[in-house]
């Protein structure tokens, strides 16, 4: 662990680079540029509030604005999540001509591709944040919470992402397994939905180490209410082991990785 | 003291023939395999080889080593475990300083981004920070010679403009040890000349550089030392014209195929010799021998031995046959060779050339049996000149 931050150290301008091409990439020849940013978490808030119409449907109570920008809130790291985890586990079959001619560390990959979809969920939260400060949502100290669960949330993604990185380049079903997973995964994990909603089996949802990033964002930023300290904790936890361990064998494969692509 | 700044001592490295497990399906079978049979790094499995096997060398401080090798002979496999992209199955490998490789230009290009964007990448990716980059993009841009289409996606580029813009980003990194596989012969003659005079004043700057390539003249003209590779094995180490000599020799001797078709003539031996005997290497002006010997199954029939010498292309540099020589055709005895024996001057420039050899049948004006790039040779000059053509300068002022 020690010695891949001092290599990411050491080669922080070609992170950065490496991650910056991903981007423009991504917006180069493309007429709407940044607006394909907050296409998706717009996508998801649209199901949500298709799902939520029903809901009320069935219950006979009105949809209430607060429920909408839950979603809202919700939506954004889940396409974030969803976005990364997609594209960095095909960094490394992604950038082969790169793998099998050149050395540097590989972890450059799977971290630049995060890092380039972390940069849309940057701008997708500044429009979130207009929309939230249009229909007036307050502020309050518990926004300080935010930042936190956001690094949870990205430590996460980069265990997960880096660690599926390296299986896909071994064998190339993970890349279906993560496909089907994704699509499925949002029944899941409450984004279009509440945990509470559950009612006793809701801690069943949150074992899901996504479910309480996404609540404890809901609960500070529109319910001003402090995140549930237990579940937060949970996800730290785990998304804590899961970077150490797929860090540790990630490093560990890298020197099969020209030979087995 | 000279400083070996790269070592591989007793490296060998083990590959696979044929697939590996790509998918879930091959793998639990193998998976239980393996339990069984315990990988050993000694002995070679059902579908492995080695591409290396014991290969052993050593680079000093500010030394130009070259690698030469027909393909195949394991010289992209020593560069990739040299940059640390494999490790070898046994042996060690060490390195003294920073190093970066020019293993194929422009393998980090994005299509989609201009120049200027992919000279960020690529320097970037070829171990430079930002701030070198920015101190040398005016210089990449005017060595490439895209100053025009600069800030033009790759993707729109020729590949000779492809090739010159990798190349020029990666001259322009400076390294300790500086790698280079086959990258010289990118562009068109007036940027082939600038890259070569580019890779003098690297070496003059004191880098230590790398050079695997086919180009044997430029390893003739750029190294200090030179490794022959053949098969996974280290074939011959020392001076490059030495090394370059053993390497032609044993392609040309290779080349050689038995002819079994019954000709009513055939040539049988096609050798080159310098003044010491046999030789591939020349210096300009040196004399040169080259013996045919032919032989014939019917008597009686006139004869002429033809010689020409082409360059790789096969452009006809130079012609002469025995019978226009001599004055009169040539007859043989059944059962009995002949060997002719041309005198030659080798007035050439630097370069790589072939002898060609034909046998014509001179009252039907048929060529009987010919050896196609019987023999290749390289000339080497102190001198700095170009061209096919030696015409000894020498330089006065008044």
């Amino acid at each position: 662990m020690r010695k891949a931050l001092h290599l990411l150290r050491s080669h922080r301008d070609l992170l950065l680079m490496i991650t910056w091409r991903d981007i423009q990439v991504k917006y180069k020849q493309s007429v709407m540029g940044f607006l394909w940013a907050i296409l998706m978490p717009s996508v998801i808030v649209l199901s949500g509030v298709v799902v939520r119409v029903a809901f009320t449907y069935v219950s006979g109570t009105l949809i209430r604005p607060e429920e909408v920008l839950g979603i809202a809130v919700k939506s954004l790291p889940w396409a974030f999540f969803v976005a990364s985890i997609r594209f960095s586990s095909v960094a490394l079959i992604a950038n082969q001509n790169l793998l099998t001619k050149i050395y540097f560390p590989r972890l450059v990959f799977p971290i630049a591709a995060i890092a380039s979809q972390l940069f849309d969920f940057v701008i997708a939260g500044a429009v979130l944040v207009v929309v939230l400060t249009f229909f007036g949502v307050g502020v309050s100290v518990l926004l300080l919470w935010v930042p936190l669960l956001v690094a949870i949330l990205v430590i996460l993604v980069l265990g997960l992402g880096i660690l599926l990185s390296a299986a896909n380049l071994f064998f190339r079903d993970v890349k279906y397994v993560v496909e089907v997973i994704l699509t499925f995964a949002i029944f899941f994990t409450p984004v279009l939905y509440e945990a509470e909603m559950l009612g006793a089996r809701a801690h069943l949802l949150l074992l899901n180490p996504v479910a309480p990033i996404l609540e404890g964002l809901r609960a500070c930023v529109i319910l001003h209410r402090a995140p549930d300290p237990f579940w937060t904790a949970y996800s730290a936890c785990v998304a804590a082991l899961l970077l150490v361990l797929s860090v540790g064998t990630f490093i560990r494969l890298e020197p099969l990785f020209a030979e087995s692509i | 003291m000279s400083e070996h700044v790269l070592e591989f001592e007793h490296v060998s490295k083990k590959f696979r023939r044929g697939e590996l497990h790509d998918s879930l399906r091959d793998l639990l079978p193998s998976l239980v395999s393996s339990l069984w049979r315990r990988a050993s790094n000694t002995e070679l499995g059902q579908r492995e080889f080695w591409a290396l096997e014991d290969v052993s060398f050593s680079v000093t401080r500010g030394e130009a080593f070259g690698i030469i090798g027909p393909n195949g002979a394991g010289k992209s496999t020593v560069l990739k475990i040299l940059v640390g992209i494999m490790n070898p199955t046994s042996g060690i490998k060490t390195v003294r300083g920073s190093l970066s490789a020019l293993i194929e230009v422009g393998a980090g290009f994005h299509p989609d981004l201009t120049g200027r964007e992919n000279i960020f990448l690529n320097g970037a990716i070829l171990g430079m920070s930002r701030k070198q980059i920015q101190a040398r993009l005016e210089e990449i841009i005017e060595f490439s010679g895209l100053n025009k289409f600069i800030d033009t996606p790759v993707k729109r580029y020729s590949s000779g403009m492809y090739a010159r813009l990798g190349f020029s980003i990666a001259c322009h990194v400076e390294p300790d040890i500086l790698i280079v596989d086959e990258v010289l012969s990118v562009g068109d003659w007036t940027f082939q000349n600038k890259s070569m005079a580019k890779m003098k004043s690297i070496l003059k700057s004191g880098a230590t550089v790398i050079f695997v390539s086919h180009n044997l003249k430029a390893i003739a003209e750029l190294c200090d030392r030179a490794l022959y590779l053949d098969a996974g094995h280290v074939q011959a180490t020392g001076r490059p014209s030495e090394v370059i000599d053993r390497y032609v020799r044993r392609a040309a001797a290779e080349a050689e195929m038995p002819c079994v078709e019954v000709k009513s003539a055939s040539i049988d031996r096609v050798d080159l010799r310098g003044v010491n005997g046999e030789s591939s290497l020349f210096r300009p002006g040196e004399r040169g021998f080259v013996d045919v010997t032919v032989s014939v199954a019917t008597a009686d029939e006139p004869f002429t031995v033809a010689l020409s010498l082409r360059d790789e292309s096969d452009n006809l540099f130079f012609y002469v046959d025995s019978a226009g020589l001599a004055g009169h055709p040539l007859f043989l005895v059944p059962g009995k060779p002949k060997t002719i024996t041309f005198e030659l001057a080798m007035h050439l420039g630097p370069g790589s050339y072939y002898w060609n050899v034909a046998l014509v049948q001179l009252t039907l004006n048929r060529t009987v049996d010919q050896r196609r790039m019987a023999r290749r040779f390289v000339v080497h000059s102190d001198v700095h000149v170009q061209g096919i053509a030696n015409l000894y300068p020498q330089l006065t002022s008044s």
